[in-house]
Protein backbone atom coordinates (compact mmCIF):
# COMPACT_ATOMS: atom_id res chain seq x y z
CA UNK A 1 0.00 0.00 0.00
CA UNK A 2 1.27 3.52 -1.03
CA UNK A 3 1.11 6.29 1.80
CA UNK A 4 -2.09 8.13 1.14
CA UNK A 5 -1.49 11.67 -0.29
CA UNK A 6 -2.63 13.79 2.33
CA UNK A 7 -2.80 11.80 6.15
CA UNK A 8 -3.95 15.31 8.98
CA UNK A 9 -4.13 13.93 12.30
CA UNK A 10 -5.86 15.52 15.15
CA UNK A 11 -5.20 18.78 13.61
CA UNK A 12 -6.29 21.98 15.00
CA UNK A 13 -6.25 25.50 14.60
CA UNK A 14 -7.21 28.98 16.02
CA UNK A 15 -7.35 32.62 14.69
CA UNK A 16 -6.26 34.36 17.82
CA UNK A 17 -9.29 32.76 19.97
CA UNK A 18 -11.84 31.61 17.75
CA UNK A 19 -11.64 28.33 16.43
CA UNK A 20 -11.60 27.26 13.19
CA UNK A 21 -10.68 23.70 12.70
CA UNK A 22 -11.14 21.41 15.96
CA UNK A 23 -9.76 18.07 16.08
CA UNK A 24 -9.74 17.09 12.00
CA UNK A 25 -8.60 13.20 11.23
CA UNK A 26 -8.21 13.54 7.19
CA UNK A 27 -6.84 11.20 4.92
CA UNK A 28 -6.34 11.54 0.68
CA UNK A 29 -6.15 8.42 -0.84
CA UNK A 30 -3.98 8.44 -4.27
CA UNK A 31 -6.28 8.85 -7.22
CA UNK A 32 -8.90 10.28 -5.34
CA UNK A 33 -11.74 13.37 -6.20
CA UNK A 34 -12.00 14.58 -2.94
CA UNK A 35 -15.63 17.42 -2.82
CA UNK A 36 -14.62 19.43 0.39
CA UNK A 37 -18.05 21.37 1.24
CA UNK A 38 -19.24 23.48 4.16
CA UNK A 39 -20.98 26.25 5.59
CA UNK A 40 -18.75 30.39 4.93
CA UNK A 41 -16.42 30.34 7.72
CA UNK A 42 -16.33 26.54 8.33
CA UNK A 43 -12.56 26.30 8.01
CA UNK A 44 -12.31 25.14 4.25
CA UNK A 45 -9.89 27.61 3.34
CA UNK A 46 -7.56 27.16 6.85
CA UNK A 47 -7.56 23.58 5.83
CA UNK A 48 -6.33 24.80 2.51
CA UNK A 49 -3.63 26.85 4.15
CA UNK A 50 -2.82 24.18 6.31
CA UNK A 51 -2.00 22.06 3.09
CA UNK A 52 -0.26 24.37 1.13
CA UNK A 53 1.63 25.06 4.73
CA UNK A 54 1.27 28.73 4.58
CA UNK A 55 0.17 28.22 8.25
CA UNK A 56 1.30 25.83 11.15
CA UNK A 57 -1.08 23.38 12.98
CA UNK A 58 -1.22 24.38 16.52
CA UNK A 59 -2.41 20.63 17.35
CA UNK A 60 -1.91 17.87 15.53
CA UNK A 61 -0.05 16.16 12.35
CA UNK A 62 0.07 16.70 8.80
CA UNK A 63 1.63 14.60 6.56
CA UNK A 64 2.09 15.14 2.33
CA UNK A 65 3.35 12.02 0.36
CA UNK A 66 4.15 10.34 3.56
CA UNK A 67 6.52 12.83 4.67
CA UNK A 68 5.73 15.24 7.47
CA UNK A 69 5.20 18.55 6.50
CA UNK A 70 7.85 20.47 8.21
CA UNK A 71 10.40 18.29 6.57
CA UNK A 72 8.01 18.72 3.29
CA UNK A 73 9.95 19.74 0.24
CA UNK A 74 8.53 18.72 -3.03
CA UNK A 75 6.22 21.58 -3.22
CA UNK A 76 5.97 21.39 -7.04
CA UNK A 77 4.41 17.82 -6.35
CA UNK A 78 0.22 20.11 -5.32
CA UNK A 79 -0.98 23.11 -7.51
CA UNK A 80 -3.45 25.55 -6.48
CA UNK A 81 -6.09 27.53 -8.45
CA UNK A 82 -6.90 30.08 -6.05
CA UNK A 83 -10.63 31.78 -6.02
CA UNK A 84 -9.29 34.96 -6.79
CA UNK A 85 -7.11 33.63 -9.91
CA UNK A 86 -9.70 34.64 -12.12
CA UNK A 87 -10.02 38.66 -10.69
CA UNK A 88 -6.64 39.40 -11.75
CA UNK A 89 -6.02 42.88 -13.68
CA UNK A 90 -7.69 41.68 -17.37
CA UNK A 91 -5.69 44.74 -19.00
CA UNK A 92 -2.57 42.87 -18.37
CA UNK A 93 -0.28 42.20 -21.61
CA UNK A 94 0.52 39.03 -20.88
CA UNK A 95 0.22 36.15 -23.43
CA UNK A 96 -1.21 32.69 -22.21
CA UNK A 97 2.18 31.05 -22.62
CA UNK A 98 3.55 33.95 -20.25
CA UNK A 99 0.67 33.07 -17.61
CA UNK A 100 1.33 29.42 -17.94
CA UNK A 101 5.33 29.88 -17.78
CA UNK A 102 5.01 31.48 -14.20
CA UNK A 103 4.28 28.25 -12.89
CA UNK A 104 7.65 26.95 -13.11
CA UNK A 105 9.05 30.45 -11.86
CA UNK A 106 9.37 28.70 -8.35
CA UNK A 107 10.54 25.79 -9.56
CA UNK A 108 13.56 27.21 -11.70
CA UNK A 109 14.59 28.93 -8.94
CA UNK A 110 16.95 32.33 -8.63
CA UNK A 111 19.07 33.15 -11.29
CA UNK A 112 18.19 30.64 -13.56
CA UNK A 113 16.37 31.28 -16.98
CA UNK A 114 14.20 29.15 -19.34
CA UNK A 115 14.92 26.45 -21.05
CA UNK A 116 13.94 24.34 -23.94
CA UNK A 117 12.42 22.09 -21.55
CA UNK A 118 10.88 23.92 -19.27
CA UNK A 119 8.54 25.69 -23.14
CA UNK A 120 7.91 22.39 -23.77
CA UNK A 121 6.46 21.49 -20.73
CA UNK A 122 4.56 24.89 -21.10
CA UNK A 123 3.07 23.67 -24.21
CA UNK A 124 1.88 20.12 -22.75
CA UNK A 125 0.29 21.96 -19.86
CA UNK A 126 -1.29 24.32 -22.05
CA UNK A 127 -2.04 21.34 -24.66
CA UNK A 128 -3.77 19.41 -22.07
CA UNK A 129 -6.55 21.66 -21.08
CA UNK A 130 -7.51 22.27 -24.81
CA UNK A 131 -5.78 25.51 -25.05
CA UNK A 132 -3.33 24.80 -27.49
CA UNK A 133 -4.30 27.42 -29.94
CA UNK A 134 -4.17 30.35 -27.80
CA UNK A 135 -0.75 29.90 -26.60
CA UNK A 136 0.24 33.54 -27.99
CA UNK A 137 -3.27 35.09 -27.10
CA UNK A 138 -3.38 37.70 -24.72
CA UNK A 139 -4.97 36.15 -21.60
CA UNK A 140 -7.26 39.15 -21.02
CA UNK A 141 -8.84 38.75 -24.63
CA UNK A 142 -9.93 35.24 -22.94
CA UNK A 143 -13.42 34.29 -21.61
CA UNK A 144 -13.67 33.53 -17.68
CA UNK A 145 -13.75 29.95 -18.83
CA UNK A 146 -11.02 30.06 -20.81
CA UNK A 147 -9.00 31.51 -18.45
CA UNK A 148 -9.62 29.48 -15.78
CA UNK A 149 -8.06 26.53 -17.56
CA UNK A 150 -5.39 28.44 -18.33
CA UNK A 151 -4.95 28.61 -14.11
CA UNK A 152 -5.16 25.39 -14.02
CA UNK A 153 -2.34 24.79 -17.39
CA UNK A 154 -0.37 27.06 -14.96
CA UNK A 155 -1.03 24.93 -11.74
CA UNK A 156 -0.06 21.57 -14.00
CA UNK A 157 2.62 23.07 -15.69
CA UNK A 158 4.95 21.78 -12.58
CA UNK A 159 3.32 17.80 -12.74
CA UNK A 160 1.82 18.00 -9.50
CA UNK A 161 0.35 14.66 -8.13
CA UNK A 162 -2.32 16.42 -6.22
CA UNK A 163 -4.27 19.69 -7.54
CA UNK A 164 -6.50 21.78 -5.01
CA UNK A 165 -8.97 23.99 -6.74
CA UNK A 166 -10.62 26.47 -4.42
CA UNK A 167 -14.27 27.28 -5.54
CA UNK A 168 -12.69 27.43 -9.28
CA UNK A 169 -16.53 27.82 -10.64
CA UNK A 170 -17.31 31.27 -9.32
CA UNK A 171 -18.16 33.23 -12.41
CA UNK A 172 -18.22 31.04 -15.17
CA UNK A 173 -21.38 30.17 -16.61
CA UNK A 174 -23.30 27.11 -16.72
CA UNK A 175 -21.95 25.59 -20.30
CA UNK A 176 -18.34 26.56 -19.53
CA UNK A 177 -18.60 24.47 -15.75
CA UNK A 178 -19.49 21.71 -17.40
CA UNK A 179 -16.81 21.53 -19.66
CA UNK A 180 -14.90 22.35 -16.58
CA UNK A 181 -16.06 19.25 -14.69
CA UNK A 182 -14.56 16.82 -18.25
CA UNK A 183 -11.56 18.26 -17.73
CA UNK A 184 -11.44 17.69 -14.11
CA UNK A 185 -12.61 14.06 -14.85
CA UNK A 186 -9.85 13.94 -17.42
CA UNK A 187 -7.33 14.96 -15.37
CA UNK A 188 -8.71 12.81 -12.75
CA UNK A 189 -8.86 9.58 -14.48
CA UNK A 190 -6.38 9.78 -17.62
CA UNK A 191 -3.65 12.07 -16.40
CA UNK A 192 -3.85 10.51 -12.40
CA UNK A 193 -4.15 13.40 -10.74
CA UNK A 194 -5.55 13.35 -7.36
CA UNK A 195 -7.80 16.45 -6.95
CA UNK A 196 -9.35 18.38 -3.87
CA UNK A 197 -12.43 20.74 -4.72
CA UNK A 198 -13.68 23.11 -2.27
CA UNK A 199 -17.04 24.34 -3.07
CA UNK A 200 -20.29 25.06 -1.29
CA UNK A 201 -22.54 24.25 -3.96
CA UNK A 202 -22.88 20.81 -3.24
CA UNK A 203 -25.31 19.74 -5.75
CA UNK A 204 -22.73 19.41 -8.23
CA UNK A 205 -19.70 18.02 -5.83
CA UNK A 206 -22.44 15.24 -5.42
CA UNK A 207 -22.64 14.61 -9.45
CA UNK A 208 -19.00 14.72 -10.07
CA UNK A 209 -16.41 13.83 -6.57
CA UNK A 210 -16.06 10.29 -5.77
CA UNK A 211 -15.81 11.76 -2.03
CA UNK A 212 -17.72 14.06 0.29
CA UNK A 213 -15.62 16.14 3.01
CA UNK A 214 -17.99 17.92 5.33
CA UNK A 215 -16.60 20.75 7.16
CA UNK A 216 -17.66 22.98 9.75
CA UNK A 217 -15.22 23.66 11.98
CA UNK A 218 -14.86 19.64 12.67
CA UNK A 219 -15.00 17.45 9.79
CA UNK A 220 -18.83 15.40 10.06
CA UNK A 221 -18.66 13.52 6.99
CA UNK A 222 -16.03 11.91 5.10
CA UNK A 223 -17.02 9.22 2.39
CA UNK A 224 -17.78 7.99 -0.57
CA UNK A 225 -20.69 10.19 -2.29
CA UNK A 226 -22.81 7.57 -2.34
CA UNK A 227 -23.84 7.83 1.49
CA UNK A 228 -22.93 11.39 1.17
CA UNK A 229 -26.50 11.56 -0.49
CA UNK A 230 -28.33 9.14 1.11
CA UNK A 231 -27.66 11.26 4.37
CA UNK A 232 -31.19 12.64 5.16
CA UNK A 233 -31.88 16.49 4.85
CA UNK A 234 -31.85 16.69 9.03
CA UNK A 235 -28.22 15.61 9.41
CA UNK A 236 -27.01 18.09 6.82
CA UNK A 237 -28.72 21.10 8.30
CA UNK A 238 -27.04 19.75 11.47
CA UNK A 239 -23.91 19.80 10.12
CA UNK A 240 -24.13 23.22 8.79
CA UNK A 241 -26.07 24.21 11.83
CA UNK A 242 -28.91 25.56 9.94
CA UNK A 243 -31.75 24.19 7.40
CA UNK A 244 -30.30 23.23 4.17
CA UNK A 245 -31.95 22.31 0.87
CA UNK A 246 -30.17 20.32 -1.08
CA UNK A 247 -30.78 18.48 -5.02
CA UNK A 248 -27.90 15.94 -4.44
CA UNK A 249 -27.37 14.23 -7.94
CA UNK A 250 -26.85 10.02 -7.67
CA UNK A 251 -23.93 8.91 -9.67
CA UNK A 252 -25.16 6.66 -12.77
CA UNK B 1 23.86 69.70 -35.51
CA UNK B 2 26.26 66.86 -36.15
CA UNK B 3 29.66 69.21 -35.56
CA UNK B 4 27.92 71.05 -33.27
CA UNK B 5 27.58 67.55 -31.24
CA UNK B 6 31.19 66.38 -31.81
CA UNK B 7 32.48 69.48 -30.81
CA UNK B 8 30.88 70.34 -27.11
CA UNK B 9 30.77 67.62 -24.73
CA UNK B 10 27.90 68.49 -22.77
CA UNK B 11 25.95 67.75 -26.09
CA UNK B 12 27.70 64.62 -25.73
CA UNK B 13 27.01 63.55 -22.68
CA UNK B 14 23.15 64.32 -22.94
CA UNK B 15 22.81 62.17 -26.09
CA UNK B 16 24.10 59.49 -24.24
CA UNK B 17 22.37 59.78 -20.62
CA UNK B 18 19.07 60.50 -22.99
CA UNK B 19 19.59 57.40 -24.83
CA UNK B 20 20.41 55.08 -21.24
CA UNK B 21 17.13 56.79 -19.89
CA UNK B 22 15.27 56.13 -22.33
CA UNK B 23 15.76 52.64 -22.21
CA UNK B 24 15.95 52.05 -18.44
CA UNK B 25 13.02 54.68 -18.26
CA UNK B 26 10.67 53.03 -20.20
CA UNK B 27 11.80 49.27 -19.47
CA UNK B 28 11.73 49.51 -15.47
CA UNK B 29 8.23 51.82 -16.14
CA UNK B 30 6.62 48.85 -17.54
CA UNK B 31 6.27 46.74 -14.83
CA UNK B 32 5.71 49.82 -12.74
CA UNK B 33 2.51 50.64 -14.70
CA UNK B 34 1.29 46.71 -14.75
CA UNK B 35 1.97 46.75 -10.79
CA UNK B 36 -0.71 49.99 -10.79
CA UNK B 37 2.36 51.92 -9.25
CA UNK B 38 2.34 54.99 -11.61
CA UNK B 39 1.76 57.51 -8.81
CA UNK B 40 4.71 56.20 -6.49
CA UNK B 41 6.74 57.30 -9.41
CA UNK B 42 5.37 60.97 -9.00
CA UNK B 43 5.97 60.80 -5.47
CA UNK B 44 9.33 59.39 -5.89
CA UNK B 45 10.45 62.15 -7.96
CA UNK B 46 8.78 64.81 -5.75
CA UNK B 47 11.35 63.52 -2.82
CA UNK B 48 14.36 63.38 -5.40
CA UNK B 49 13.12 67.06 -5.82
CA UNK B 50 13.45 67.93 -2.14
CA UNK B 51 16.99 65.55 -2.22
CA UNK B 52 18.38 68.25 -4.77
CA UNK B 53 17.22 71.09 -3.12
CA UNK B 54 19.02 70.12 -0.28
CA UNK B 55 21.98 69.01 -2.54
CA UNK B 56 22.09 72.90 -4.09
CA UNK B 57 21.33 74.30 -0.42
CA UNK B 58 24.54 72.25 0.75
CA UNK B 59 26.40 73.65 -1.91
CA UNK B 60 25.42 77.31 -1.55
CA UNK B 61 26.22 77.12 2.12
CA UNK B 62 29.24 74.75 2.39
CA UNK B 63 30.39 73.97 -0.85
CA UNK B 64 31.14 70.41 -0.05
CA UNK B 65 31.52 69.18 -3.70
CA UNK B 66 30.77 65.26 -2.56
CA UNK B 67 27.11 66.22 -1.56
CA UNK B 68 26.49 67.33 -4.99
CA UNK B 69 22.86 67.79 -5.68
CA UNK B 70 22.92 64.78 -8.33
CA UNK B 71 23.74 62.62 -5.25
CA UNK B 72 21.70 64.09 -2.56
CA UNK B 73 18.40 63.89 -4.68
CA UNK B 74 19.34 59.86 -5.52
CA UNK B 75 20.04 59.57 -1.88
CA UNK B 76 16.38 61.50 -0.92
CA UNK B 77 14.61 59.02 -3.79
CA UNK B 78 16.25 56.14 -1.97
CA UNK B 79 14.75 56.50 1.16
CA UNK B 80 11.58 58.19 0.05
CA UNK B 81 11.59 54.34 -1.47
CA UNK B 82 12.15 53.00 1.35
CA UNK B 83 9.20 54.92 3.69
CA UNK B 84 6.44 54.56 1.19
CA UNK B 85 7.42 50.28 1.29
CA UNK B 86 6.53 51.12 5.27
CA UNK B 87 4.04 53.34 5.20
CA UNK B 88 2.01 50.66 2.43
CA UNK B 89 2.68 48.49 5.33
CA UNK B 90 1.40 50.52 8.07
CA UNK B 91 -1.92 51.35 6.23
CA UNK B 92 -2.76 48.11 4.81
CA UNK B 93 -6.30 49.52 3.75
CA UNK B 94 -5.25 52.24 2.34
CA UNK B 95 -2.13 51.46 0.45
CA UNK B 96 -2.40 54.60 -1.96
CA UNK B 97 -2.15 57.18 0.76
CA UNK B 98 1.64 56.45 1.10
CA UNK B 99 1.71 58.62 -2.37
CA UNK B 100 0.44 61.71 -1.26
CA UNK B 101 1.96 61.71 2.00
CA UNK B 102 5.56 60.68 0.29
CA UNK B 103 5.14 63.42 -2.49
CA UNK B 104 3.71 66.62 -0.25
CA UNK B 105 6.74 66.08 2.17
CA UNK B 106 9.05 65.96 -0.46
CA UNK B 107 7.44 69.31 -2.08
CA UNK B 108 7.71 70.39 1.57
CA UNK B 109 11.09 69.60 2.20
CA UNK B 110 12.03 71.32 -1.30
CA UNK B 111 10.44 74.43 -0.01
CA UNK B 112 12.14 74.36 2.71
CA UNK B 113 15.79 74.39 1.65
CA UNK B 114 15.05 75.91 -1.68
CA UNK B 115 14.36 79.17 0.46
CA UNK B 116 16.94 78.17 2.66
CA UNK B 117 19.00 78.32 -0.48
CA UNK B 118 18.21 81.83 -1.00
CA UNK B 119 15.48 81.17 -3.59
CA UNK B 120 14.91 80.21 -7.11
CA UNK B 121 17.69 80.43 -9.47
CA UNK B 122 18.00 78.67 -12.94
CA UNK B 123 19.80 75.31 -11.70
CA UNK B 124 16.59 74.56 -10.07
CA UNK B 125 14.86 75.81 -13.22
CA UNK B 126 16.75 73.27 -14.66
CA UNK B 127 15.89 70.68 -12.79
CA UNK B 128 12.30 70.75 -12.45
CA UNK B 129 11.81 70.87 -16.74
CA UNK B 130 15.42 69.31 -17.30
CA UNK B 131 18.00 70.76 -19.36
CA UNK B 132 19.97 69.53 -22.37
CA UNK B 133 23.22 71.14 -21.14
CA UNK B 134 23.07 70.05 -17.62
CA UNK B 135 24.86 66.71 -17.74
CA UNK B 136 28.52 66.85 -16.48
CA UNK B 137 30.77 63.79 -17.31
CA UNK B 138 30.71 62.66 -13.83
CA UNK B 139 27.03 62.19 -13.58
CA UNK B 140 27.01 60.56 -17.31
CA UNK B 141 29.05 57.55 -15.57
CA UNK B 142 27.18 57.53 -12.31
CA UNK B 143 24.25 57.05 -14.85
CA UNK B 144 26.20 54.19 -16.96
CA UNK B 145 26.44 52.81 -13.44
CA UNK B 146 22.56 53.15 -12.37
CA UNK B 147 21.69 51.64 -15.86
CA UNK B 148 24.10 48.43 -15.12
CA UNK B 149 22.85 47.71 -11.84
CA UNK B 150 19.23 48.39 -13.62
CA UNK B 151 19.67 45.66 -16.16
CA UNK B 152 21.51 43.62 -14.12
CA UNK B 153 18.73 43.43 -11.48
CA UNK B 154 15.82 42.94 -13.77
CA UNK B 155 17.65 40.86 -16.30
CA UNK B 156 18.31 38.37 -12.90
CA UNK B 157 14.65 38.77 -11.48
CA UNK B 158 12.97 39.28 -14.61
CA UNK B 159 10.40 36.16 -14.00
CA UNK B 160 9.97 36.61 -10.31
CA UNK B 161 9.22 39.86 -11.35
CA UNK B 162 6.81 39.67 -13.85
CA UNK B 163 5.30 36.74 -11.88
CA UNK B 164 4.73 39.30 -8.76
CA UNK B 165 3.57 41.59 -10.88
CA UNK B 166 0.84 38.89 -12.86
CA UNK B 167 -0.57 37.81 -9.72
CA UNK B 168 1.16 38.30 -6.33
CA UNK B 169 -1.22 35.93 -3.79
CA UNK B 170 0.11 32.84 -6.53
CA UNK B 171 3.90 34.10 -6.18
CA UNK B 172 3.67 34.47 -2.28
CA UNK B 173 2.07 31.06 -1.72
CA UNK B 174 4.37 29.39 -4.32
CA UNK B 175 7.19 30.67 -2.29
CA UNK B 176 8.50 33.98 -3.77
CA UNK B 177 10.18 36.05 -1.96
CA UNK B 178 7.66 39.09 -2.61
CA UNK B 179 8.77 41.46 0.11
CA UNK B 180 12.57 41.16 -1.38
CA UNK B 181 11.70 41.34 -4.56
CA UNK B 182 9.22 44.13 -4.11
CA UNK B 183 11.56 46.18 -2.02
CA UNK B 184 14.24 45.71 -4.84
CA UNK B 185 12.13 47.03 -7.76
CA UNK B 186 11.11 49.89 -5.85
CA UNK B 187 14.98 50.57 -4.83
CA UNK B 188 15.49 50.30 -8.46
CA UNK B 189 12.83 52.82 -9.40
CA UNK B 190 13.87 55.66 -7.46
CA UNK B 191 17.85 55.01 -8.80
CA UNK B 192 16.42 54.91 -12.26
CA UNK B 193 14.10 58.63 -11.69
CA UNK B 194 17.34 60.18 -9.96
CA UNK B 195 19.03 58.89 -13.51
CA UNK B 196 16.17 60.59 -15.11
CA UNK B 197 15.35 64.11 -13.54
CA UNK B 198 18.75 66.30 -15.66
CA UNK B 199 17.39 65.67 -18.89
CA UNK B 200 13.47 65.35 -18.13
CA UNK B 201 13.22 67.07 -14.94
CA UNK B 202 11.20 66.55 -11.89
CA UNK B 203 7.65 67.38 -12.92
CA UNK B 204 7.97 65.28 -16.02
CA UNK B 205 10.72 62.05 -14.67
CA UNK B 206 7.04 59.68 -14.06
CA UNK B 207 5.76 60.53 -17.48
CA UNK B 208 8.88 59.11 -19.60
CA UNK B 209 8.44 55.89 -17.55
CA UNK B 210 4.99 55.68 -18.03
CA UNK B 211 3.73 57.30 -21.48
CA UNK B 212 5.53 54.50 -23.47
CA UNK B 213 4.19 52.24 -22.01
CA UNK B 214 0.84 53.36 -22.34
CA UNK B 215 1.27 53.60 -25.91
CA UNK B 216 2.58 50.05 -25.78
CA UNK B 217 0.12 48.72 -24.10
CA UNK B 218 -2.24 49.40 -26.71
CA UNK B 219 -0.52 47.20 -29.46
CA UNK B 220 1.52 44.61 -27.82
CA UNK B 221 1.16 41.22 -27.50
CA UNK B 222 2.26 39.74 -24.18
CA UNK B 223 4.86 41.17 -21.93
CA UNK B 224 8.49 40.83 -23.42
CA UNK B 225 6.75 42.72 -26.62
CA UNK B 226 5.19 45.35 -24.17
CA UNK B 227 8.79 46.15 -22.56
CA UNK B 228 9.83 46.21 -26.07
CA UNK B 229 8.05 48.50 -27.77
CA UNK B 230 7.83 50.99 -24.58
CA UNK B 231 11.26 50.90 -25.34
CA UNK B 232 11.54 52.03 -28.88
CA UNK B 233 8.95 54.33 -28.19
CA UNK B 234 10.67 56.15 -25.04
CA UNK B 235 13.85 55.95 -27.39
CA UNK B 236 12.24 58.21 -30.32
CA UNK B 237 10.62 60.23 -27.73
CA UNK B 238 13.77 60.97 -26.00
CA UNK B 239 15.76 61.53 -29.53
CA UNK B 240 13.21 63.85 -31.19
CA UNK B 241 12.49 65.99 -27.58
CA UNK B 242 16.51 66.14 -27.56
CA UNK B 243 17.18 67.37 -30.82
CA UNK B 244 14.40 69.93 -30.88
CA UNK B 245 14.25 71.20 -27.31
CA UNK B 246 18.15 72.17 -28.08
CA UNK B 247 17.10 73.46 -31.75
CA UNK B 248 14.62 75.53 -30.13
CA UNK B 249 15.74 76.45 -26.67
CA UNK B 250 13.08 74.73 -24.98
CA UNK B 251 13.72 72.35 -21.74
CA UNK B 252 13.99 69.02 -22.86
CA UNK B 253 11.25 67.34 -20.23
CA UNK B 254 8.49 69.41 -22.20
CA UNK B 255 9.62 68.13 -26.17
CA UNK B 256 10.13 64.57 -24.78
CA UNK B 257 6.74 64.40 -23.19
CA UNK B 258 5.04 65.68 -26.14
CA UNK B 259 6.41 63.40 -28.33
CA UNK B 260 5.41 60.38 -26.01
CA UNK B 261 1.89 62.00 -26.18
CA UNK B 262 2.22 61.98 -29.79
CA UNK B 263 3.09 58.57 -29.74
CA UNK B 264 0.35 57.56 -27.57
CA UNK B 265 -2.37 59.45 -29.52
CA UNK B 266 -0.97 57.77 -32.76
CA UNK B 267 -1.22 54.26 -30.95
CA UNK B 268 -4.38 54.67 -29.91
CA UNK B 269 -5.55 55.90 -33.52
CA UNK B 270 -3.77 53.60 -34.72
CA UNK B 271 -5.12 50.48 -32.81
CA UNK B 272 -8.52 51.96 -34.26
CA UNK B 273 -7.89 51.64 -37.58
CA UNK B 274 -6.62 48.75 -37.61
CA UNK B 275 -9.55 47.08 -36.09
CA UNK B 276 -11.76 48.66 -38.14
CA UNK B 277 -10.39 46.97 -41.46
CA UNK B 278 -9.23 44.04 -39.59
CA UNK B 279 -12.80 43.64 -38.53
CA UNK B 280 -14.28 44.18 -42.01
CA UNK B 281 -12.04 41.52 -43.69
CA UNK B 282 -13.69 39.23 -41.41
CA UNK B 283 -17.19 39.97 -42.23
CA UNK B 284 -16.22 39.49 -45.57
Amino acid sequence: MTSPIVRMQHVSYAYESKHALHDINLEIPTGAFLGLVGPNGGGKTTLIKLLLGLLKPQKGSIELFGERIEHFKNWNKIGFVSQKANSFNRGFPATVKEVVSTGLTPNIGYFRFFTKQHKQKVEYAVDLVGMKDYLNTNIGSLSGGQQQRIFIARSLVSNPALLILDEPTVGIDTENVQKFYDLLHQLNEENNISLLLVSHDIGTMTKHANGIACLNKELHFHGDTHSFANLSENQLSNFYGHPLQVVTHQHE
Amino acid sequence: MLNQFFTYEFLQNTFYTGLLIGLIGPLLGTFVVVRRLSLIADALSHVTLGGIAFGLFMEKKYGLFFLTPFYTGMGFSVIGSVFIERLRSVYKAYQELAIPIILSGGVGLSVIFISLANGFNTDLYNYLFGSVSAVSRNDLWSIVIITIIVLTVLFSFYKELFMLSFDEEHAVVSGIHAKRIHFLFIVLTALVISASIRIVGVLLVSALMTLPVAASIRIARGFKQTILFSVIFGEISVIIGLITGYYFEIPPGGTIVMTSIFILILTIFGKKVWNYFTRRTVIK
